[in-house]
C-alpha cells in the first residue's frame, strides 16, 4: 500500500532546512569569532537533519553532498580536527551550495552541478577520502539450505529493552515452517521467579529457503542480549545468481515528486506559533458566545432589554477588534529573519575591503508584516553595504582620527507609535557636505549650495542618479542608488530619514507601517464621494478665509501655513467629483505631509476617523495616480484611499513644468 | 488502537512518521525533542516510542535512559530513528535501553512494516 506521498512533506522539509542553513551560517560565523563546542554540535545537528531529510524525501544528490560535510563536522565534533579559518570558509561555502540546491529542488531542477561536485570532492579530500561513483550493490548472498537450526537463549534483561521473544518467533515464522522447542532448564523456582526477566530458551528448526542474513536480521536488535547460534540443517548448497535489481526506479520518482513540490511552492506560507493559533481559537469561542447572546433578541425583542443589547454589541465590537488584531498578527514575523543575513554580509565585505567592523543587532524579535519584511531586505542590504563601503573608514584612518580601529555598525528595530523603526547607525566618517555639493553641482541637481542647510544637502543623496564615490566599487555600486532605496521604502508606506555628523558617523532611520492591510484614516467628503486620507500623513486641518489664498501664475493656489507657502490640491478637480464645494471658505483644507513635502488638500468636510481595510485598485481595476487603493465603507459603498506621496509628487511636477 | 509517540526535531520527518502511522489508524502524539517527549510520556502511557538520535535540548539516547528509569516504560518498545548505520551508534542506543532501530532513510512502507512487527 502506498497511500502516503512523500511530496506533501517537501515544503516543510525545504522550510526547515533553509532555517537549518541559517542556523549553520550563524553558528559558523560565531565559530569564526572563536565560539564554543556547542556551536559545532548545533552545526552538526542542522547538517545531520538535512542529510536525513534529503535521503528520506528523495534527494539523494543532496544527501550524498551533505554526507561529506557531515563527516567533516563529525571530526570537528570529536575534536579530531581543529576548527580553523579555512574549515569555516569551506563550510560556509557548503551552506551557500546547499542553498543553491534547495533553490533548484523547489523548481524541480537537477540538484548537483559542477560547483557542488567540486565542493563535494573538496570536502571529501579534507576528511581524507575520495568520492567514488556509486557502484551497484555488491552481489553475492550466502548459499541457501533446506533449513536451519537456531539456538536462542535470551539474557534475563532482554525483556526490559522492549524486545519480546514472541515477536522474534513470529517473525521467524514468516521465513519458513517452524518447529519450536522451549527449554526450561534455567527456569527458577516459583518463589525466586522475577516475571520481568526472561528465563526461557528456545531451539528452533526452520524449514525453508531463508538465508542466514534474513534470519540474523530477525535477531539484529537483540545482538548482545542473547546467546544465539544459527546452523544450517543440511549442507545443501545452491549457487545464487548475482542480484542487480535494487534501486532502479528511484530517479523517476524523485523528478515527479520535485515537480509536485515546485507547483505547490508559489502560494507561499507562513509558520505561525501555536500560541497565536490558540489565541484565535479562544477569541472565536468568545465570538460564538456573544453571537448566541445577541441571537436571543431575534426571537423576542423587548425595549426594556435595550441595555443588554447594547452590552452585547459592545462585546461584539471588542471581540471583532481583538480578532482583527490577532489575525493581522499571523502575518507578523520577526525582523530577525532579515537581520540574519547581515553577519555573513558584514564578514564578507570587511574581509574583502580590509576593514574592521563590529556588527550589533538589537530588537531582532520586533515583528513586521510579512509583505513589508520581504520587501525591506534589499533596501537594508543596500544601506549596510553603503555604511561599510563608504561610511566606515580603514583601520589606519580611524586610528589617525583618534577612533577605535574597529568600527561599529548597529542595526536596531523597535516600535514607535503605530510604526516600526529600523535604524542603521555607523560611527564612520559621516557625510561630507563639500563632496555632496560638488557632485550635486556637477549633476545639475542644484545651482548653488548657498543657504542650503546641512539636512537639505544630505537629502540630495536621495536624488536619482546621485553617487558620491569617485569610483563605484563592485560592492555597493550595483546600479542601485539611494533614490531606489527611498522609493522602495515609500512604496511600503514608510519613510527614510538621514542624520549625519562629519567625523562621527551616519544614521539612517527607516519608519515602516505595522501592516499594509489596514490603515487608520480620516474619511473626507468631496461632493458625493468619500475619500480616505491616511492618518499618519495628516499634519493639521484648517479652515481658510478666501483672502488667505494666493493665486500664482499657471493656475496654482498657495496658502501660508506656519512659515511656508503650501500648494492647494482641490480633490474635486483632481479626481473630477461633481457637486463639490467650490469656495475655499466653505470647505476645509487638510495639511498632509510626505517625505518630499507638504500640500493642502481641499475637501468639503470631514466625516470621521475610521479603519480602512486596503483593497488593491491595481489588481481589481488599474493604477490611478494619487490613489493608493480602495476600501469598503460600513454602508457598502467604495471609498478611494489617497496616496499622499503620489499627490505631492504630482504637485511638484506641476510646479516644475 | 496502539498509542505511539513520535520524537524528532525535524518537522518534516516527524510529520511523515506521524502522518503515515495515523493513516494506518494508530493514535500518534508528537514531540520535538527528548525533554518534551519525557513530559508527554509521563502524562500518558505509550505502546511504542520512535525517537530521533540527534536533537537539541535532550538527545534521543538521554531520553531513552530517562524513560527506562520510569517503571511503566520498562519493556515498552523504543526504536531509534537514526542515520548512523554504523554498529557503534546502534550499540550505544542499545546500551541506553533502546529496543531497536530504524535506519534513515526509510519510506512509509518500511516504517509501517517495522511498527507492525514490533506491535504485533
Amino acid at each position: 500500500m502506498s497511500t502516503v506521498s512523500l511530496a506533501q512533506f517537501h515544503q516543510v522539509f525545504f522550510e526547515e532546512s533553509l532555517e537549518g542553513l541559517d542556523v549553520m551560517e550563524a553558528a559558523l560565523l560565531a565559530l569564526d569569532q572563536g565560539g564554543d563546542a556547542e556551536l559545532v554540535h548545533r552545526i552538526f545537528r542542522a547538517a545531520h537533519s538535512i542529510k536525513g531529510g534529503a535521503a528520506t524525501f528523495g534527494f539523494p544528490d543532496m544527501a550524498a553532498f551533505t554526507h561529506e560535510a557531515e563527516s567533516l563536522l563529525d571530526e570537528l565534533r570529536d575534536g579530531r580536527r581543529a576548527t580553523d579559518k579555512p574549515i569555516v570558509e569551506l563550510l560556509l561555502r557548503t551552506v551557500d551550495c546547499l542553498r543553491g540546491m534547495f533553490d533548484r529542488a523547489q523548481t524541480g531542477q537537477p540538484l548537483a552541478d559542477a560547483q557542488s561536485d567540486e565542493l563535494r570532492q573538496q570536502l571529501a579530500a579534507t576528511v581524507g577520502r575520495t568520492v567514488v561513483a556509486p557502484a551497484g550493490k555488491a552481489a553475492g548472498k550466502s548459499a541457501a539450505t533446506s533449513g536451519w537450526v537456531i539456538q536462542f537463549r535470551p539474557h534475563p534483561g532482554m525483556l526490559a529493552g522492549g524486545n519480546d521473544p514472541l515477536r522474534l518467533l513470529r517473525e521467524l515464522g514468516e521465513l519458513g515452517q517452524l518447529t519450536v522447542e522451549a527449554q526450561l532448564d534455567r527456569l527458577p523456582a516459583l518463589d525466586a521467579l522475577d516475571p520481568s526477566e526472561c528465563h526461557l530458551a528456545w531451539r528452533i528448526e526452520l524449514v525453508g529457503a531463508a538465508t542466514h542474513e534474513a534470519i540474523a536480521a530477525v535477531f539484529e536488535w537483540v545482538e548482545g542480549e542473547c546467546d544465539l547460534s544459527i546452523e544450517p540443517m543440511a549442507q545443501v548448497v545452491t549457487p545464487q545468481p548475482a542480484s542487480v535489481v535494487e534501486a532502479v526506479a528511484a530517479p523517476v520518482v524523485q523528478n515527479v515528486a520535485a515537480k509536485a513540490a515546485a507547483g505547490s511552492n508559489d502560494s507561499g506560507s507562513v509558520r505561525v506559533g501555536i500560541d497565536k493559533i490558540d489565541g484565535l481559537i479562544d477569541l472565536v469561542g468568545e465570538l460564538v458566545i456573544t453571537q448566541a447572546m445577541l441571537d436571543q433578541f431575534r426571537e423576542d425583542f423587548d425595549p426594556s432589554r435595550i441595555a443588554l443589547l447594547q452590552q452585547g454589541l459592545a462585546q461584539l465590537a471588542r471581540h471583532t477588534r481583538t480578532l482583527q488584531e490577532n489575525v493581522m498578527g499571523i502575518r507578523m514575523l520577526p525582523i530577525g529573519s532579515v537581520f540574519n543575513r547581515f553577519p555573513r554580509l558584514v564578514r564578507d565585505l570587511t574581509q574583502k575591503l580590509g576593514k574592521q567592523v563590529k556588527l550589533d543587532m538589537i530588537g531582532e524579535h520586533t515583528e513586521l508584516d510579512k509583505t513589508v519584511l520581504e520587501k525591506i531586505g534589499d533596501p537594508l542590504v543596500h544601506l549596510v553595504r553603503n555604511a561599510i563601503d563608504h561610511g566606515l573608514e580603514m583601520p589606519d584612518k580611524r586610528r589617525a582620527a583618534g577612533k577605535n580601529e574597529t568600527g561599529t555598525l548597529r542595526l536596531e528595530a523597535f516600535h514607535r507609535g503605530g510604526s516600526i523603526v529600523v535604524e542603521i547607525v555607523d560611527d564612520g566618517a559621516g557625510l561630507n557636505r563639500d563632496a555632496i555639493v560638488a557632485k550635486a553641482l556637477q549633476k545639475g541637481l542644484i545651482q548653488s549650495a548657498e543657504g542650503l542647510s546641512d539636512d537639505t544637502v544630505n537629502e540630495l543623496i536621495f536624488q536619482p542618479g546621485f553617487s558620491t564615490a569617485a569610483t563605484t566599487t563592485d560592492l555597493s555600486g550595483r546600479g542601485v542608488g539611494m533614490d531606489v532605496v527611498r522609493r522602495n521604502v515609500t512604496d511600503l508606506g514608510g519613510s527614510v530619514a538621514i542624520k549625519s555628523r562629519l567625523g562621527f558617523g551616519t544614521t539612517f532611520t527607516i519608519t515602516l507601517p505595522l501592516t499594509l492591510a489596514i490603515i487608520d484614516g480620516l474619511s473626507a467628503a468631496v461632493g458625493e464621494e468619500c475619500y480616505i486620507v491616511p492618518l499618519v500623513s495628516i499634519v493639521e486641518s484648517v479652515q481658510l478665509r478666501a483672502d488667505a489664498v494666493r493665486s500664482v501664475v499657471g493656475g496654482g493656489e498657495l496658502f501660508r501655513f506656519r512659515n511656508e507657502y503650501l500648494p492647494i490640491v482641490r480633490l474635486h478637480e483632481q479626481f473630477g467629483c461633481p457637486g463639490a464645494k467650490q469656495k475655499i471658505e466653505d470647505g476645509l483644507v487638510i495639511v498632509v505631509e510626505a517625505d518630499t513635502g507638504r500640500v493642502g488638500l481641499f475637501i468639503d468636510g470631514l466625516i470621521g476617523q475610521q479603519q480602512a481595510v486596503v483593497k488593491s485598485l491595481e489588481a481589481n481595476y488599474r493604477r490611478v495616480e494619487g490613489i493608493s487603493g480602495a476600501t469598503i465603507l460600513a454602508d457598502g459603498s467604495v471609498a478611494l484611499i489617497i496616496d499622499v506621496a503620489g499627490l505631492v509628487r504630482m504637485q511638484s511636477r506641476r510646479k516644475a513644468a | 488502537m496502539a498509542k505511539i509517540l513520535a520524537v524528532d526535531d525535524s518537522a518534516s520527518m516527524r510529520g511523515m512518521v506521524a502522518f503515515t502511522l495515523r493513516s494506518a489508524g494508530y493514535d500518534v502524539s508528537e514531540a520535538e525533542n527528548g525533554q518534551l517527549a519525557l513530559d508527554a510520556a509521563r502524562g500518558s502511557r505509550f505502546d511504542l516510542v520512535l525517537a530521533d538520535v540527534n536533537m537539541p535540548v535532550m538527545d534521543g539516547l538521554s531520553m531513552v535512559r530517562e524513560l527506562r528509569v520510569l517503571p511503566e516504560y520498562k519493556g515498552v518498545p523504543i526504536l531509534m530513528l537514526t542515520t548512523e548505520s554504523n554498529t557503534e551508534k546502534k550499540m550505544e542506543g542499545k546500551a541506553a535501553g533502546a529496543t531497536g532501530w530504524l535506519v534513515k532513510p526509510f519510506d512509509p512502507e518500511q516504517l509501517l512494516a517495522t511498527v507492525r512487527r514490533v506491535l504485533g
